[in-house]
């Protein structure tokens, strides 16, 4: 790919970090702050040592994870807006191993990870049978399974698995301690939740890459009536989809609730459901993007808590940053479709609704 | 003079030395410039709340000793999710922090790991019992003691001024979670209201007092209640005064809109000594902790290096409740009291204070009809810390096992 193809390629995700750029600079302005201080407070906070790398990573791995997930998805065409359900619902899957499977960590981390596996792909399944035996869409199905979950997850703390003598939503007793994911030396980086993570990118690449599953796929989120009309099975394979990209998001919740929290709270999520929306659309829907991207956010997620402490910023100023980033991005994406809607209509007539992301690389 | 004289005088002024030294002790501010302090608070620090005093007691003690203080707010897993308890204070110690504050029932968990591993970083975590030897949670940390004013106090009093007003006989109360502090803090008002109720107003008929717990110190949407609907909730069904147990100011402020739309309502807010102000006219007063003296007692502890991880559970100071020198819980009455009321809640304090009036004395029951304190007996500070349930005669869940 040459550097002109390059540009046209992701010229809109660059146009919208240097407006979200330009506008954050501003806002840190107004707010009484020198905007390159502020920067070096992000990037030390997020890089400065070994352990802030390593708080980094930890907020990376499950980014990446929901977002190559998501990748899935959106591949065959579909919004699994639920993915933030399918992280909570892995985590409460994981949260029950950690709690209830006694033995060497080894056994507990591993069975914890994969009954994230099956929790995260057993909730998007449910989003996926509704939209195509119920014919509910997914995003509706999706946002009521994830309201589900969560109230499913308040209740586990509130109620079966709550504290002796305390009813908070602050979360479960902490797990015994050989449930943890393992750690590096005195970070709090778990090299198991690193492995699964980028191991997620490569998996998710090759398959939709080099597979004939992934380029089927790839034809169902095409155009579902003509993939039919040749043959292909499209409500496996998007149930397929469903379940690969919610085993992803629920390791993401095993590993938020074993490696991180160390416990079940309500917000096991963190978020990183909708971030990593945000994450894959920035990306262009390009699995070698998702990394770097996810990086940036884990970067200034983590590295904006320094803010307060060191600059005096108030401490919603971080995500007022992310904020910018994920509007403006937003809107690049809006203005990308809308640009290619009018072409289209120049060359073919009206467009052919909805719009839905195909291009995965 | 002669010289027995010279010496007797020497030695009158040597005693008045030592006593002047004996009674300044830790309390008097030591020169703490270029010392760092790090606070970390579960809400905002502009909450007119629970963590807004604890970002106060903490300027006081920063203003008075020349420390600096490093703040973290928000620190919860839904306003933080990139961060827990025990990273924050790794944040703090790295900015320099040699002493933190974890300011947060909810907490415990990350502090008690933050003190396993910076062993020589003194650490408080205020409302919690892992230092108190005795209590049912003791851990064996030698640099985390915890503090806690004795709010059943403010809350009796608090009560007493809901029992002095309500005009329809019910009151609301706002709650957080559930867990001992809680029910310790609810039954304290439902003391004090059923109290004032029926020895000063006289009434035979029994007090309705309800709680509806929220889930949390204070709202996150869609993990808690709202506590804005609740307090409407308790508006709509009869109950004339809120008494607030969350860290924010929602029940004040619904009460204070209904108020200013001709209804006769009040409410009595919590934790920060200037929580009356969004609704000052139907505020009937604030229970109040003022964390400062404890605090400076602690900062000055560790720069004097003989800190100890002790579980402090410290009272009001009686002869002034409102010395914030010197009192670690205090109430201040509000507009909305009127002078009857007034004149009976002060009686009522006054009984407190000299001890003539012990609610927390037999014989009570638990709601589900179980024993707490047989006839005549007086609750020990095990009992009334660790409640276990609520008591007979309030509506609303306890915890339970």
């Amino acid at each position: 790919m040459n550097f002109a193809d390059l540009w046209k390629r992701s010229r809109i995700g660059i146009i919208a970090v240097a407006l979200a750029l330009v506008v954050g600079i501003l806002l840190l302005l107004v707010a009484g702050a020198n905007p390159f201080e502020a920067l070096g407070v992000i990037i030390d906070g997020s890089l400065g040592s070994s352990i802030r790398i390593g708080d980094t990573l930890m907020v990376w791995a499950p980014l990446v994870l929901a977002a190559a997930g998501l990748l899935i998805t959106f591949a065959a065409g579909l919004w699994n807006i639920g993915v933030e359900g399918q992280i909570t619902f892995g985590a409460i899957a994981a949260s029950l191993v950690a709690r209830e499977v006694s033995g060497p960590t080894w056994l507990i981390v591993t069975l914890a990870l994969l009954a994230g596996l099956f929790g995260g792909a057993f909730w998007a399944l449910l989003a996926g049978l509704l939209r195509t035996y119920g014919k509910v869409n997914e995003i509706f199905g999706g946002l009521g399974l994830h309201f589900v979950a969560t109230a499913l997850a308040v209740y586990l703390v509130l109620g079966p698995w709550k504290r002796a003598g305390v009813a908070s939503t602050s979360g479960t007793e902490p797990f015994p301690r050989e449930s943890w994911l393992p750690t590096v030396g005195s970070t709090r980086l778990s090299w198991l939740a690193i492995v699964v993570a980028v191991a997620s990118v490569f998996g998710v690449f090759y398959l939709l890459r080099g597979t004939r599953f992934g380029l089927r796929l790839k034809a169902v989120g095409k155009n579902m009536r003509s993939a039919f009309l040749l043959g292909i099975p499209t409500g496996p394979y998007m149930l397929a989809a469903f379940a690969l990209g919610g085993g992803l998001a629920g390791l993401a919740g095993a590993i938020q609730a074993t490696g991180f929290h160390h416990k079940l709270v309500p917000s096991i999520s963190g978020g990183y459901g909708f971030l990593g929306i945000l994450v894959a659309m920035l990306a262009g829907y390009a699995a070698r993007w998702i990394a770097p991207i996810a990086f940036v956010f884990a970067m200034l997620a983590v590295g904006s808590t320094l803010l307060p402490l060191k600059l005096g910023l108030d401490s919603s100023v971080g995500g007022v940053l992310q904020g910018v980033l994920v509007l403006f991005t937003v809107l690049a994406q809006g203005w990308q479709s809308r640009r290619r809607n009018r072409a289209d209509e120049a060359a073919l007539g009206p467009p052919e609704p909805p719009v839905i992301p195909g291009e995965v690389g | 003079m002669t010289k027995s004289k010279v010496s007797r005088v020497l030695l009158v002024f040597v005693a008045l030395a030592l006593v002047a030294a004996a009674c300044g002790g830790d309390s008097e501010p030591v020169d703490a410039e270029g010392f760092t302090f790090g606070m970390i608070l579960v809400g905002p620090q502009n909450d007119h709340g629970w963590s807004q005093a604890h970002y106060e007691a903490g300027q006081y003690v920063a203003e008075l000793t020349g420390a600096t203080m490093l703040v973290q707010d928000k620190v919860n897993p839904a306003d933080l999710p990139e961060k827990t308890v025990d990273q924050v204070a790794a944040d703090l110690i790295a900015e320099g922090a040699q002493l933190v504050f974890a300011t947060s029932d909810d907490m415990r968990d990350g502090v008690l790991l933050a003190a396993e591993q910076n062993p020589d970083i003194p650490m408080i975590w205020s409302s919690g019992d892992s230092a108190w030897e005795d209590g049912k949670a003791f851990a064996e940390l030698d640099n985390l003691g915890n503090v806690m004013g004795k709010m059943e106090f403010g809350k009796m009093i608090a009560g007493c001024a809901a029992g002095l007003t309500t005009q329809t006989g019910s009151i609301g109360y706002v709650g957080p979670l559930v867990n001992d502090e809680t029910q310790r803090l609810v039954n304290s008002a439902f003391l004090g209201a059923r109290y004032c109720w029926e020895e000063y107003r006289g009434e035979t008929s029994p007090l309705e007092f309800t709680v509806t717990w929220i889930g949390f110190w204070f709202n996150i949407p869609g993990f808690t209640l709202d506590p804005t609907q609740v307090a409407n909730e308790f508006l709509d069904s009869g109950a004339d005064v809120l008494i607030s147990g969350i860290d924010t100011t929602e029940a004040l402020v619904e009460a204070g809109k209904r108020a200013s739309e001709g209804e006769a309502v009040w409410a009595v807010p919590y934790d920060f000594e200037g929580a009356c102000a969004e609704a000052p006219d139907i505020c009937l007063g604030t229970p109040y902790f003022n964390w400062g003296p404890a605090y400076l007692e602690i900062v000055n502890s560790v720069v004097n290096d003989d800190f100890k991880a002790e579980w402090q559970w410290n009272g009001p100071d009686w002869d002034n409740i409102t010395d914030n020198t010197k009192t670690a819980v205090g109430w201040l009455s509000g507009d909305g009291l009127s002078s009857g009321a007034s004149s009976d809640l002060d009686d009522f304090i006054s009984g407190l204070a000299d001890g003539d009036i012990n609610l927390f004395t037999g014989p009570l029951s638990y709601q589900d009809g179980s024993v707490y304190l047989e006839d005549g007996e007086e609750a020990t500070e095990f009992q009334i810390w660790y409640t276990e349930q609520l008591l007979e005669g309030i509506t609303g869940e306890s915890a339970g096992e």
